[in-house]
């Protein structure tokens, strides 16, 4: 499971888009085959670019939410209104359209079963993608690392990935929801934005060393990197990525 | 708009044009403040260009400006830049 390492500047290239499935009400998956695509890990992300007839691009940031598969890559995308490149992604894409991808980007923020455990992931909305590819990963491989995934959603039908999630559920993954905005008749679970308690009652705790990846929108990860560091956890140990607005 | 701050994973791509390098794990460390983190770490703002913010003082450590076949890049309010081959 050696990670992919590129040797060579990262350049564009083309992907043809091969499925897309609606994940809630705002947000898509859409998978791609990318030609020659070389692999990636778990947390990594690609840009994306898209180039309009009048030669306008726009590049923007995605995580991948799949795990290594060949030339396969799925990215999860979620609708912002006033959005430049989402809602074109989300509403006008279709099966057989080529776009450019450039990466997969980045080494700090993945994960791969021999980094072993436990695994704390913390995710704000579409920031579970990143952590799905790792769980994804981790199933795949048959690893019963200890992990708990602690995911913050609006309400019952925005949590990404839900059924999905119900079914990894055990073998040593614990999923944990909290729903800041609405909740379903008879919610029992959590209802407010992720906190230190939160933290504290979901573990593992700090005494058990384990590595903890938060992605979200950046107030959503100051928050909880404020609090993870509060309650002991080492600094070092905190993966974080932040994206941009969202209007989460 | 002060949610347009991302990460310094979001300019590793761009990064990843002109240093063959992973760059997320790159260090930087702050000519300001001395404090040395990962890329990846690093606050980044897009705005016409990307300014990337010193987590632990805010210096600005390095503006970015990519257009057409261009990159310019201002690593002015940087120590070091160190990178594993």
């Amino acid at each position: 499971m050696e990670g992919t390492t590129v040797l060579g500047r990262l350049t564009w290239q083309p992907a043809d888009v091969i499925g897309m499935v609606a994940e809630t009400s705002r947000a898509k998956t859409i998978a791609f085959d990318v030609p020659g695509w070389a692999g990636h890990r778990a947390g990594q992300h690609v840009d994306v670019r898209l180039t309009a007839e009048d030669g306008y691009q726009a590049e923007r940031s995605y995580s991948i939410a799949s795990p290594p598969d060949g030339t396969r890559v799925e990215l999860t995308v979620v609708r912002i209104a006033d959005g430049e490149v989402s809602p074109y992604l989300t509403d006008d894409l279709q099966s057989g359209d080529r776009i450019e991808l450039r990466g997969p980007i980045g080494g700090y923020f993945v994960w791969e079963p021999p980094l072993g455990g436990p695994l704390l992931l913390i995710a704000g909305g579409s920031g579970v993608a990143p952590l799905m590819a790792m769980i994804r990963l981790r199933a795949a491989a048959g690893s019963d690392v200890n992990t708990r995934l602690l995911l913050s959603s609006r309400g019952w039908d925005d949590i990404i990935y839900r059924e999905e999630l119900e079914r990894l559920n055990g073998n040593g993954l614990t999923v944990v929801h909290t729903l800041t905005t609405s909740q379903p008749p008879g919610w029992q679970g959590y209802t407010r934005r992720v906190d230190a308690d939160m933290l504290a009652e979901v573990g593992p705790g700090p005494a058990e060393r384990p590595l903890v990846y938060v992605c979200g929108p950046t107030p959503f990860v100051e928050a909880a990197a404020e609090a993870l560091v509060h309650l002991g956890h080492v600094p070092g140990a905190v993966k974080t990525e932040r994206f941009g607005p969202t209007g989460s | 708009m002060d949610e347009l701050m991302l990460d310094g994973n979001a300019v590793a791509g761009m990064l990843g044009q002109v240093f063959t390098a992973e760059m997320t794990t790159a260090t930087m460390t702050c000519g300001n403040c001395g404090m040395a983190g990962a890329v990846g770490a690093m606050r980044v703002f897009r705005g016409a260009g990307i300014v990337m913010r010193c987590p632990h003082c805010d210096n600005v450590v390095a503006k970015i400006v990519e257009a057409d076949t261009r990159i310019w890049m201002n690593f002015g309010g940087m120590q070091a830049l160190e990178i594993t081959l």
